[in-house]
C-alpha cells in the first residue's frame, strides 16, 4: 500500500572508491514538540562517535551550529508534530533537501501530546485560554508578525503532511531505538529493538 | 466430551469438540491476537483481530466464536491475515485519542501491546481526534472515554459475572458512547457496585483507579478468570 | 369456519361490491400528492350525482406508477363505463372522473394502460395491490385471501407445504437470495417446541420503497403467507418487524391483524383446525442495521440492535434461541400464490436459478418512477428504457442495484438478465429491489461517497472494520471529491475496502465498500480525473 516506507535496508549508504565508505549527511530538526527526542537522541552518549563515522551532522538543533536547512540531506530526523505555519514551511522544505525523512518520537509518528489542543477547541480557543484565561500578569495574545508563528488549525503528524520513510515511535524512543534504528539504516541489518508507542 | 481433530497453521490438534478454534490455538501454544476476548466472559467477535482462514470457507472467521470441526484446516498468520490486521489496529489508533505518553495505562495497555505486535509503527489512516469526555464522577475509579475501543469488556464482566449492568453502548457507527446507567454520570448510578471488574477488565486506559497516574495503571485479570472458575468449577481459592 | 364458508364469503363479498369501482391510491407517495383530498372529492360527487346505488370510491394501496400520483381507476364490470386509469389527479379534477360515468368529459390526464411500464409487468405479489382497500378484510377474502391457508392446513402436511415451496425454487427476496425452501426445510426439521416466524419488513435501502407498498395495499397477503410458514415449520408465534417510518403500513397492519383474529383467520385453532397462530408487531427504532436477521431478532427480544456472528444462524438458534424462520416482506407475499397455484406454476416463470417475480422501485433520473414487479430474467434494459422510458436528459449512465451493499452497472450491460447470478457477477446484486437509474450528469465518485455517508451512519459500531473503515473511506472520498486526493489515497482506499469486505461482523460491513468497488470497477476515469499531482510521491524522486 504505501510503496514509500521500510525502504530496502542499507538503500542510503553509497560508497566512494574502493572501500572507505562516504559520509552521509545527517540531520535533525526540531518541530511541534518538547525536545525530548532530541535529549534522548544526546543519551547515545558514546555512540555518538559511531554516528559520526558514519554520517556528519549538517543540520540538528543539538548537533550543530547551521541555522539554514541544507541540500542533499541523507538523513533526516524530524521530532515534533507540525503545529504552525513554520513548522508547515519547514517540514516541507526538509522534505525536499532530504533523501530519508524518519519521524522521530510520537509527536511525529501520531500527533501526541502535541495535538492534544484537536479534540477539544479551535485555535482561538486554544489561545483564549492559555493566553488570557489562565494569565497571571497582563493576558494577552502572543503577537509578533513574522516571529510567532500562527498556529495551524490542527497539529498533525508529519506523514499527513509529508511522505515519511520511516518510524520510529516512543515519547521518547530510547536511545537504544534510536541506535537500533540508524544502525539498520547504516548497515542494513534488520532492527533489533521493539517499536514501542509512548 | 466428544473430542475433534484439526490442524491449525498446519500443526495437528485435538480439541474438545464444543472448544471454539481460538481455544484449541491457545491450548496448543499457537497465539492468535484478541482485544475484545476476555476469559471468563462471553465472546462478541467485535474487535476482528482474531480473524482466521478456514480451508473450504470463502470468509474469514472470528477464532474466539467459531467452534472447531473435525478435519478443520485453520491459518491463522498468513500475510494477508497479518495486514488486515495491522490495518485494524491502526483504524483503531486513528478513531481515538491514544496518547500513550500521559495515559495511565502506559506500558499496561493491550492497545499498546498490539501494535507491537502486529507491526504498526504508524497509523497510514487520518487521526479522526473525536471530541469525547472524561468521567471522574465515581468516588473511586475514572473512565476517559477518549481511550476507549468499545470492546464491551467491562460491560460483559460488569453484566455476566457482577450481575449489576452499569455499562452498555448508546448511539452508533462513529458516535457509539460507553454510557453508565442510563447515561448517567457514573458517580450517580445506584446500581455500581464499586466492585472495579470493569477496571480490571479494561485493555486500555479507558477506566483507572482514582489516583493512578501516568503508566501506574495495572490490572488485575487473574481476578476474572478466578471468579468465573470459583463460580464454575467451585475452585474457591486462588 | 370450513372451506365452503370461506368460499360463501369471498362470494358474498365479491357480490357486494359495486359495479363500477373508483380505485383511489391512499399509499404514501399518493397521500403526499394530495390523494385524500382527491378521494374525498370523489365521494362528494358520487354522493352529489346520487351514484352511490352502483358506484363506489375506494381507497386502495400502491398503483405502482407512484411518480404520476395521485392515481385513480374507473374499475368497471359495466359493459357501458370502460376501465380507465387517471394520473395526477389534482382535487379539483375529481369530479369530473365520477361525471365519464354518465357521459361527461375529465381534463384528467387519462393513462396508458398499455404502456410497457403496465404491460411488461408480471403480478404476483402486486395482483391485489390497488385492487383492495387494505383497510377491510372483506375485500381481500373476495379475491380469495386465505383459501391458500386453507388448503395447506387442510389438504397438505406441514412436509409437504415445504417441499411445495423448496420445489418452486422460491429464494429469498431480502437479497442474498438463499432458497426459502431450504430455510423453512432447517426450521422445520428443527425438534419440537417453541418456534417462530418473523416477517423482515425493516427495508431501508435508499430508494427502495417495494415493501412498504406491500404491506400498506395487501397487508393480508402478508399474514397469510406467514401463517403457512407457521403451520410449515411448526411455530405458533410470528413478529411483523417493520420500521417506525412507515406509520401507514404499521396502522395497516394492526387494522389487519385484528380484522384476520375477528374472522379466525389468525389466533387459536384457525378454520377449526389445531394450529394456533398468532402475530404481532414490532416496531423498528431507526436502525437501518435492525433488516440484518441477527440484529432484527435482538431488537425483538428488546435488546440493542446489533448483529452477531453466525452461525449459528436464526433457523437453529434465532428468537430467544429458538429457531427462527426469518424472511422477508415479498418473500412472505408469494406464499400464497404458490400454494394456491402450486409450484410448478412458479417454477415455470423466471430463469433456471431465478423464478418468479421481483419488484423494483425504479427511481433516480428515469423518467416513469415507480414500482413494478417484472418476471426474473427480463433485461435491464427492458426495465430501464421501455418501462422506465430512460432518461429524459442525456443517455443512462449507470443503474444501481442493491442500494448501499449493492452496485453500480454501466449502460454497456444493460443487456444483462435480472437474475440473482447475473447482478453478482456484475458486482451488483439483485438486493431487496432499489433500483437508481443515473443519467450522464452524475458523478459516480458522488454516488459511491453519497451510500458510504448512508454506512457511515448506519453503522451499528459493534465491529472496528466497519465502525472506523466506513470513516476513513467516506473520508477519502471526500478528499476526492473536493479535488484533493492523490494517487496515493486512491490506493489507500481500494485497500481498505478489501480489510472493511473480508473482516466485518455482518452483511452490512462485508457489503458496505461494494458501491466504491463497483464504480472502481466500471468509472476508473472518474477516479483518475478527480486526483491531483502528488507533490512528494513522483515515482522518480521516491527514495
Amino acid at each position: 500500500m504505501d510503496t514509500l516506507t521500510n525502504p530496502a535496508p542499507g538503500a542510503v549508504v553509497e560508497t566512494e572508491g574502493a572501500d572507505r565508505p562516504k559520509k552521509l549527511r545527517f540531520a535533525t530538526v526540531w518541530l511541534g514538540g518538547c525536545s525530548g527526542c532530541h535529549m534522548s537522541f544526546l543519551d547515545l552518549d558514546e555512540w555518538l562517535f559511531e554516528l559520526a563515522k558514519y554520517a556528519e551532522v549538517v543540520f540538528s538543533p543539538v548537533g550543530s551550529d547551521a541555522k539554514i536547512f541544507p541540500d542533499q540531506v541523507d538523513i533526516c530526523l524530524a521530532e515534533g508534530a507540525v503545529a504552525n505555519e513554520e513548522n508547515l514551511e519547514f517540514i516541507q522544505k526538509v522534505r525536499s533537501r532530504s533523501k530519508l525523512l524518519i519521524s522521530f518520537g510520537d509527536c511525529a509518528v501520531n500527533g501526541n501530546v502535541t495535538a492534544m489542543r484537536n479534540p477539544s477547541a479551535t485555535v482561538e480557543e486554544i489561545l483564549d485560554r492559555c493566553y488570557l484565561e489562565l494569565a497571571d500578569l497582563s493576558p494577552q495574545y502572543p503577537r509578533e508578525p513574522g516571529i510567532v508563528p500562527p498556529l495551524i488549525k490542527q497539529a498533525l503528524p508529519v506523514h499527513q503532511v509529508v511522505p515519511v520513510d520511516v518510524f520510529l515511535p516512543g515519547c521518547p524512543p530510547s536511545a537504544a531505538q534510536i541506535q537500533s534504528a540508524l544502525e539498520s539504516l547504516f548497515t542494513g541489518e534488520a532492527q533489533t529493538a521493539k517499536l514501542k508507542f509512548g | 466430551m466428544a473430542v475433534v481433530t484439526l490442524t491449525i497453521d498446519g500443526v495437528a490438534i485435538a480439541a474438545e469438540a464444543n472448544a471454539s478454534i481460538l481455544q484449541a490455538a491457545r491450548s496448543a501454544g499457537i497465539a492468535i491476537p484478541t482485544l475484545c476476548h476476555l476469559e471468563g466472559v462471553s465472546d462478541v467477535g467485535g474487535c476482528r483481530l482474531c480473524v482466521v482462514e478456514v480451508a473450504g470457507i470463502n470468509k474469514l472467521l472470528p477464532a474466539c466464536v467459531t467452534q472447531v470441526a473435525e478435519g478443520m484446516a485453520v491459518q491463522t498468520n498468513t500475510p494477508t491475515l497479518q495486514s488486515y490486521r495491522r490495518t485494524l489496529v491502526e483504524l483503531l489508533f486513528a478513531e481515538g485519542n491514544h496518547v500513550c505518553s500521559v495515559c495511565v495505562a502506559n506500558n499496561h495497555c493491550e492497545l499498546q501491546d498490539m501494535a507491537t505486535t502486529v507491526g504498526m509503527d504508524h497509523s497510514h489512516f487520518a487521526y479522526q481526534f473525536p471530541k469525547r469526555d472524561v468521567d471522574v464522577s465515581h468516588e473511586k475509579f475514572g473512565l476517559d472515554r477518549n481511550r476507549c475501543i468499545y470492546c464491551t469488556r467491562c460491560i460483559r464482566v460488569c453484566d455476566e459475572i457482577e450481575g449489576a449492568r452499569v455499562w452498555d453502548i448508546a448511539f452508533r457507527g462513529e458516535r457509539v458512547k460507553l454510557i453508565a446507567g442510563l447515561d448517567q454520570s457514573w458517580g450517580d448510578v445506584e446500581a455500581c457496585t464499586s466492585c472495579g471488574k470493569c477496571v480490571d477488565a479494561c485493555p486500555t486506559g479507558a477506566l483507572f483507579k482514582k489516583g493512578s497516574t501516568v503508566a501506574e495503571m495495572t490490572r488485575d485479570r487473574d481476578r476474572l478468570q478466578f471468579l468465573q472458575s470459583a463460580r464454575e468449577e467451585h475452585q474457591w481459592t486462588r | 369456519m370450513d372451506g365452503h364458508e370461506l368460499l360463501d364469503l369471498a362470494e358474498q363479498c365479491a357480490q357486494a361490491k359495486k359495479p363500477i369501482r373508483v380505485h383511489c391510491c391512499t399509499s404514501t407517495g399518493c397521500q403526499a400528492a394530495r390523494s385524500l383530498e382527491v378521494k374525498k372529492a370523489l365521494e362528494k360527487r358520487v354522493q352529489d350525482c346520487q351514484l352511490a346505488d352502483r358506484v363506489e370510491v375506494v381507497g386502495v394501496g400502491c398503483m405502482g406508477f407512484c411518480g404520476q400520483g395521485p392515481m385513480v381507476e374507473l374499475d368497471s364490470t359495466d359493459p357501458q363505463v370502460t376501465t380507465t386509469h387517471y394520473e395526477k389527479v389534482t382535487p379539483e379534477q375529481a369530479p369530473s372522473i365520477i361525471d365519464t360515468i354518465q357521459g361527461g368529459q375529465t381534463d384528467a390526464l387519462q393513462g396508458n394502460s398499455q404502456h410497457p411500464f403496465f404491460a411488461k409487468q408480471l403480478l404476483i405479489v402486486r395482483n391485489h395491490s390497488g385492487k383492495v382497500d387494505p383497510e377491510r378484510i372483506e375485500e381481500s377474502i373476495a379475491l380469495g385471501a386465505y383459501q391458500a391457508l386453507h388448503h395447506a392446513l387442510f389438504e397438505l402436511t406441514p412436509e409437504a407445504v415445504v417441499q411445495e415451496i423448496s420445489k418452486s425454487g422460491l429464494r429469498g427476496r431480502g437479497g442474498a437470495g438463499y432458497p426459502t425452501g431450504l430455510k423453512w426445510a432447517t426450521v422445520a426439521k428443527m425438534p419440537p417446541g417453541q418456534k417462530y416466524v418473523i416477517c423482515n419488513g425493516d427495508e431501508g435501502d435508499p430508494g427502495a420503497f417495494m415493501d412498504r407498498s406491500v404491506l400498506e395495499s395487501d397487508p393480508h397477503r402478508i399474514l397469510e403467507g406467514m401463517a403457512i410458514a407457521g403451520y410449515a415449520v411448526g411455530a405458533d408465534q410470528g413478529f411483523i418487524y417493520v420500521r417506525a417510518e412507515y406509520p401507514l403500513a404499521i396502522h395497516r397492519l394492526q387494522k389487519a391483524i385484528q380484522q384476520a383474529k375477528q374472522k379466525g383467520f389468525l389466533g387459536s385453532q384457525i378454520f377449526g383446525s389445531g394450529f394456533d397462530f398468532k402475530v404481532d408487531i414490532r416496531v423498528g427504532a431507526g436502525a437501518f442495521v435492525c433488516g440484518e436477521e441477527t440484529a432484527l431478532i435482538a431488537s425483538v427480544e428488546g435488546k440493542r440492535g446489533t448483529p452477531r456472528p453466525r452461525p449459528p444462524y436464526p433457523a437453529i438458534s434465532g428468537l430467544w434461541q429458538a429457531p427462527t424462520l426469518i424472511n422477508n416482506v415479498e418473500t412472505f407475499a408469494n406464499i400464497a400464490p404458490i400454494i394456491r397455484k402450486g409450484a410448478d406454476w412458479f417454477a415455470g416463470i423466471g430463469t433456471e436459478t431465478s423464478k418468479g417475480t421481483k419488484i423494483f422501485s425504479l427511481t433516480g433520473k428515469v423518467c416513469n418512477t415507480g414500482l413494478i414487479e417484472v418476471p426474473m430474467g427480463i433485461s435491464l434494459r427492458t426495465i430501464v428504457e421501455e418501462m422506465g422510458g430512460g432518461v429524459s436528459e442525456g443517455q443512462v449512465k449507470a443503474v444501481q442495484t442493491g442500494g448501499p451493499s449493492g452496485g453500480c452497472i454501466p449502460s454497456s450491460y444493460l443487456d444483462t438478465p435480472v437474475d440473482y447470478e447475473s447482478l453478482a457477477a456484475l458486482g451488483s446484486m439483485m438486493g431487496s429491489g432499489g433500483m437508481v437509474v443515473m443519467d450522464d450528469k452524475t458523478s459516480m465518485v458522488e454516488v459511491a461517497r453519497f451510500y458510504m455517508e448512508f454506512c457511515r451512519s448506519e453503522s451499528c459500531g459493534r465491529c472496528v472494520p466497519c465502525r472506523t473503515g466506513t470513516v476513513q473511506l467516506h473520508d477519502l472520498l471526500t478528499k476526492l471529491v473536493e479535488g484533493r486526493g492523490t494517487a496515493f489515497d486512491l490506493a489507500q482506499m481500494e485497500s481498505l475496502c478489501q480489510v472493511v469486505r473480508h473482516t466485518s461482523l455482518c452483511g452490512l460491513g462485508m457489503s458496505a465498500p461494494n458501491p466504491i468497488v463497483s464504480t472502481l470497477r466500471y468509472f476508473p476515469e472518474e477516479y483518475q480525473a478527480l486526483l491531483q499531482p502528488d507533490r512528494w510521491r513522483i515515482p522518480a524522486t521516491v527514495p
